[in-house]
């Protein structure tokens, strides 16, 4: 019974998870190494990975920072709201990616609410950079938080109230006893933070407009290369995003273990 | 009311939580709530209730539905033996796991499509049977059976976790066969965690769309799912119609959530 239940197991991992991994690397080989080279070579695919490093490098700090605040307001204190609080900032998880990049066209958009008064200054956020960095930012909100407020809560407030006694001052007592305390779990927020970032396709599909070298994040630019019947190009892009993946998992499993938790979330 | 605390930074951190999540958060929801009433209540019902936007979204929320009710058998399977046995490999196999959470949603969708298309791996060997999944509504229910897969194991892992042996090991002194013991003692101690692993995973495969669309075809009323709809509102400059598909998105699965919720909260107080 246990043997078969255990090869059952084996078998469904790796028809349903390993095999959609495995298919991306060996279309993208398919022509060898030439084909991966030459779609590298493409000014658009370059383009595109820059772009998603832009992205990233903008959201996830901005997310980092406020999620700490988050977790410090409700991880460290009682008041009321304090429930509602928490489901509003993970709100966006069960948001659809679409109508993550939907609100931001009803506000920016060209029918947008702020969309008109803003192109008259010149300003342009949908079908540009900016559009782009609010639906990632949207998509993302709630990573840092949800990691560290339960680990916070777990803490307790112990060390900074002797930090505080002895003479430490608010700021000393966050550099010095809180991030040290929560290195692991900030980094491990960032992660997640960062790989939904990067991977990010119906937001950011919905405000993008496909400018093709211009608006197109990595996962834009499998789609209009799959689109295009470029299949080594678009799985060799898509080799890279699932490099990206692998690596978050392995980093991931490593934290967990500093971390001294299992199996956490990975959302 | 704000419990007195020897920590400072409650004031400025509580602000700027509340500001980001104004921005980034609230202001977006409330033009997603408003705009569609800009087509007067007779004109959001139409909107709504057209035959092409009710095919959408029966084929959402019902593929969505399907694949996380097979997901729950599958997901059980998974984490039972990844809890309870111990066997080489298993390290990889829990990260294994997370891998549709981790990999992204375009690339899921491109790669199963490949899988599953007439000449791919998986499509050479269905085909003789007469199936065909890629470009078909069956398309649509693998790909959301691989993005939910993830929801249901890690719901039910730390409860299998938590199980006392302790009742099985008495059921099986007083002579229950193990099936007796998985039908009396295991299930019915899973059955909450089975229903919000459910829902996690329906919550997670209603709204989404990179990993589908790819290969469900998107032929109007057949393999048309409801987020794809919205994206074709909004390049016909059609806000206030994707809006008020959006919102009847956000307010069923809510609703759905809701209930789940509601449901499970009361095993666990018969249970306790």
């Amino acid at each position: 019974m246990r043997a078969a239940l255990t090869a059952l197991t084996a078998i469904l991992l790796v028809v349903l998870l390993l095999m959609p991994l495995a298919v991306v690397f060996t279309e993208a080989l398919r022509h060898g190494l030439d084909g991966v080279l030459d779609t590298f070579a493409e000014p658009d695919a370059i383009a595109s990975i820059g772009l998603t490093l832009i992205v990233a490098a903008v959201t996830v700090p901005l997310n980092a920072v406020c999620g700490t605040a988050a977790a410090w307001c409700i991880g460290r204190f009682r008041f009321p709201g304090r429930g509602m609080l928490m489901t509003l900032i993970e709100l966006p998880l069960t948001v659809s990616p679409v109508i993550s990049g939907l609100v931001w066209v009803l506000l920016f958009g060209a029918n947008g609410w702020f969309g008109p008064i803003l192109n008259r200054a010149g300003i342009q956020i949908i079908f540009a950079v900016p559009g782009l960095i609010l639906a990632t930012t949207f998509v993302t909100f709630p990573f840092v938080a949800r990691i560290l407020i339960p680990l916070m809560e777990q803490q307790g407030v112990a060390e900074e109230e002797a930090a505080l006694t002895l003479g430490a001052t608010g700021w000393q007592t966050f550099w010095r006893v809180t991030l040290p305390n929560i290195r692991w779990g900030l980094l491990y927020g960032v992660l997640l933070c960062n790989a939904r970032a990067m991977g990010e396709f119906g937001a950011v599909s919905v405000v993008s407009g496909h400018v093709r070298g211009q608006t197109m994040t990595m996962p834009l630019q499998v789609e209009a290369l799959f689109n295009d019947y470029d299949w080594v190009g678009a799985f060799t892009i898509a080799g890279l995003l699932s490099l990206l993946a692998l690596l978050t998992l392995a980093v991931k499993a490593m934290l967990e273990w500093r971390i001294g938790e299992r199996g956490g979330p990975l959302l | 009311m704000i419990r007195q605390s020897a920590l400072p930074g409650i004031a400025s951190t509580l602000g700027l939580t509340l500001l980001w999540l104004s921005l980034i958060v609230l202001l977006p929801l409330v033009a997603l709530v408003l705009r569609p009433w800009e087509l007067g209540l007779a004109g959001v019902w139409q909107s709504i209730t057209a035959p092409r936007v009710l095919a959408s979204l029966r084929l959402s929320f019902g593929a969505a539905a399907l694949a996380a009710a097979l997901n729950v058998p599958i997901g059980l399977l998974i984490a039972w033996v990844m809890v309870r046995y111990r066997f080489p490999g298993r390290n990889l196999a829990d990260s294994l796991i997370d891998m549709p959470l981790a990999l992204p949603t375009a690339v899921a969708g491109i790669s199963l499509t490949a899988l599953f298309a007439p000449h791919g791996w998986f499509g050479v060997l269905l085909a003789p049977l007469g199936l065909k999944v890629a470009y078909t509504p069956l398309g649509i229910l693998i790909a959301l059976i691989f993005v939910g897969l993830p929801f249901v194991v890690r719901t039910l892992e730390p409860v299998i976790m938590d199980l006392p042996l302790e009742a099985e090991e008495v059921a099986a002194t007083l002579g229950a066969t193990r099936a007796q013991i998985v039908r009396r003692i295991i299930l019915p101690a899973l059955m909450p965690a089975l229903l919000a692993g459910f829902g996690a995973a329906l919550a997670r495969s209603v709204g989404e769309y990179g990993s589908v669309i790819f290969i469900a075809g998107n032929m109007p009323m057949i393999s048309e799912i409801a987020p794809l709809l919205i994206v074709i509102r909004l390049e016909q400059l059609d806000y206030a119609g994707a809006a008020a598909l959006g919102l009847v998105m956000l307010v069923a699965s809510f609703a759905i959530l809701l209930l789940l919720n509601l449901l499970q909260r009361r095993m666990n107080i018969r249970h306790a």
